[in-house]
């Protein structure tokens, strides 16, 4: 896993800009992935697949808009905002640095990622954080059905509710859940909140941009953890009524 | 000793011993059978085509002294820097966590040696791997285990697998004796768990989808890198033309007879085609498409010497790739093991439990002690040596063929000794013009 890197500093003024409605998503991926600037800023995405898919540098990257499949897969280090709704598999398999959805998120967000921080403002649809391999998500909204399907490490919080299905089959993923839990999915449990849990919770919520609810108790004390019941780790003929 | 049959005992054909010893097994035990290895049953193969060599009306080159040349190369349809093989025999993906990592370093010592490709496996890329094979395919599968996009960016050419011969539609598994310390650090898993992969891609469904993530691979690689996709046979004539459609540069067939590390028994015997039905589906597909020998085709499940691999060519394979056969030529069920493989309940010639971890050749394990038997320097060329044999039988059926290159090998090469073969190859049954099935007579 990489080494988070803290956000860069440079302004707007000084990011150069590409006009997809000018241009195409080749032009500004190859652009990206050798960057002669630090900041970025990306108009008329117009709901183009691959949008700064596979950068591996400390950039910003500010999206003026909605973007199709796959924005930000595979980030490394870069830090990109995305002021709109996200197609499917947004920040898939990111490894490091950081990617925010001002609006909703189609499924799979996150799906496999291996570090950095995925936060989605709005909701996010089925699948959210399938897979999960240590990166960390919050979802200020609510999450859809099968999130955390098999996911390994990491952290999901959602602030609002968690449709059905939820940590499916999960390993050593770590899930926070302010509202509702629909049916749990096979050996996903409820477990104790300890303060640990609560200080990360409190973190979470921070760098996401809750500051003020990661400072509130109250707030925090409306959160349930769930994780893996282990009772699926080894193959047992007991389990074909499992899944 | 008089056997039960010298004293007129009769076997059943359907209850025989070893549906017998499947049903007690799962009565004592209430598991099924995971085993490695590929589907044992017979089925039918490349055995039952035959070369017509040349004749009256055919002219061959001289054995010794005329090239058949052998290069191929791979991937370039959109534009990738192609894959440039001396041999159109590679090394099919096998993970390290499956094998050793000293059975990836000889994989990779022994393609290299002789200018052919190895890859990857679900788990990652490992550096005895990268650092031994000069021409690397990276596999991109549903569990996305340690996919790293360095990794991605380093490999020769990404494989997105959809499935695999042994079992088209399952996912993988590694049972916990596996799961090493290393092995869990790879896959981000806890130690010793039993690895249950996904069948499914977790952020793509159908082949819409997949024409998309085809295009985010080419993104991220900055469209340098041949994207190939590998399938299971059950539909191959459906998913060439999908694959295709979605953006493939090379089809990767597997046929039932493909090995696997860990699958069901009921799983590896029971799902999927022979590669032999399977291929000239694939073919058909890229010929209609008017994409042949463009949009490259490895086959693979069951290639184990020279005339299986010029079989699988002339029936319109660009490549093949080999599995099983690359095990064994570095040393899986030797004989000098024979005391060990009985210990452990097989014997040698019939160890399949590559899920097991305590394989005597220190190949399919992570014990570190059984690992350090395997001499990668010296399995390596046990490999290279396999693999020019092979290049050098298939030169030897395509010069008596006529063939200039081993891709001049084509279909009308052949005759089939079986209605069935006939039936799946569509070559002729041999004597006759007749292929079962066929609308029209190959020379009508």
């Amino acid at each position: 896993m990489e080494t988070e890197t803290t956000e860069l500093e440079a302004t707007s003024a000084e990011a150069r800009v590409f006009d997809l409605a000018e241009t195409d998503v080749r032009e500004l991926n190859s652009e990206l992935h050798a960057p002669s600037a630090q900041s970025y800023v990306v108009q008329n995405p117009r709901g183009a697949h691959a949008v700064a898919a596979g950068v591996h540098d400390d950039v910003e990257i500010r999206i003026e808009g909605d973007v199709g499949y796959f924005c930000a897969g595979m980030n490394q280090r870069a830090h990109i905002t995305i002021e709109g709704s996200a197609g499917p598999g947004v920040a898939e398999n990111m490894m490091s640095g950081s990617v925010r959805v001002k609006d909703d998120a189609s499924q799979s967000a996150g799906a496999t990622a291996h570090g950095g921080l995925l936060v989605i403002e709005g909701n996010a649809s089925t699948r959210c954080g399938i897979s999960l391999k240590g990166a960390d998500i919050v979802v200020h909204g609510n999450i859809g059905a099968m999130s955390a399907f098999m996911a390994q490490a990491g952290r999901i919080v959602v602030c609002g509710n968690a449709a059905d299905g939820l940590g499916d089959s999960i390993y050593e993923a770590r899930i926070y859940v302010r509202g509702t839990v629909g049916d749990l999915g096979a050996d996903c449990i409820e477990k104790e909140m300890g303060d640990e849990h609560r200080a990360e919770l409190a973190e979470l919520l921070r760098e996401s941009g809750k500051a003020a609810e990661a400072d509130d108790d109250d707030y925090l004390g409306g959160f349930r953890r769930y994780g893996s019941g282990r009772t699926l780790y080894h193959f047992t003929s007991d389990q074909s009524g499992s899944y | 000793m008089r056997t039960p049959e010298d004293r007129g005992l009769r076997e059943s054909a359907t209850y025989d011993r070893f549906h017998i010893a499947a049903i007690r097994h799962a009565a004592e035990t209430g598991v099924y059978d995971i085993r490695g290895w590929g589907a044992k049953r017979k089925v039918p193969h490349f055995d039952d085509l035959l070369f017509l060599g040349s004749s009256m009306s055919r002219y061959p080159l001289e054995g010794y002294r005329e090239r058949c040349d052998t290069d191929v190369p791979l991937g370039g349809h959109h534009g990738a820097t192609p894959v440039h093989l001396s041999t159109p025999i590679t090394i099919a993906g096998m993970s390290f966590g499956a094998l050793s990592g000293q059975a990836k370093e000889a994989l990779g010592r022994g393609a290299s040696e002789v200018g052919t490709s190895t890859t990857t496996g679900d788990g990652g890329m490992t550096e005895e791997e990268r650092g031994h094979s000069d021409k690397l395919v990276y596999q991109l599968l549903p569990s996305r285990y340690g996919v790293n996009p360095d990794h991605l960016r380093s490999a020769d050419a990404i494989e997105v697998v959809l499935g695999q011969g042994a079992k088209p539609g399952g996912g993988g598994m590694l049972l916990g004796q596996k799961i090493s310390e290393r092995v869990a650090g790879m896959r981000t898993l806890p130690a010793g768990i039993d690895q249950r992969s996904a069948c499914r891609h977790p952020d793509w469904t159908g082949p819409d989808d997949l024409t998309i993530k085809i295009h985010e691979l080419r993104e991220i690689t900055d469209w340098k890198t041949p994207i190939y996709v590998k399938i299971g046979a059950s539909r191959p004539y459906y998913d060439t033309k999908l694959a295709v459609a979605a953006g493939a540069d090379v089809i990767v067939l597997d046929g039932m007879q493909g090995g696997t590390a860990a699958t069901q028994e009921v799983f590896i015997e029971h799902v999927g085609i022979p590669i032999l039905a399977a291929l000239p589906q694939a073919v058909q597909a890229l010929q209609e498409l008017g994409l042949h020998r463009k949009v490259q085709l490895m086959a693979s499940g069951g290639i184990r010497n020279g005339a299986d691999v010029a079989k699988a060519l002339a029936l319109g394979a660009d490549a093949v790739s080999i599995g099983t056969a690359a095990l064994i030529a570095l040393g899986d069920n030797d004989p000098k093991y024979a005391e060990e493989y009985e210990r452990l309940g097989s014997a040698a010639g019939y160890y399949d439990d590559f899920q097991d971890g305590r394989d005597p050749t220190g190949i399919s394990t992570q014990d570190p002690k059984l690992a350090a038997r395997l001499d990668p320097v010296a399995a390596g060329k046990r490999l290279a040596n396999y693999l020019r044999v092979l290049t050098l039988e298939a030169q030897t059926l395509a010069r008596a063929c006529g063939k200039a290159h081993l891709l001049h090998l084509e279909p009308e090469d052949m005759v089939a000794l079986t209605i069935e073969a006939s039936a799946m190859s569509r070559i002729p049954l041999a004597g006759t013009s007749w292929v079962p099935g066929a609308k029209h007579h190959q020379y009508d």
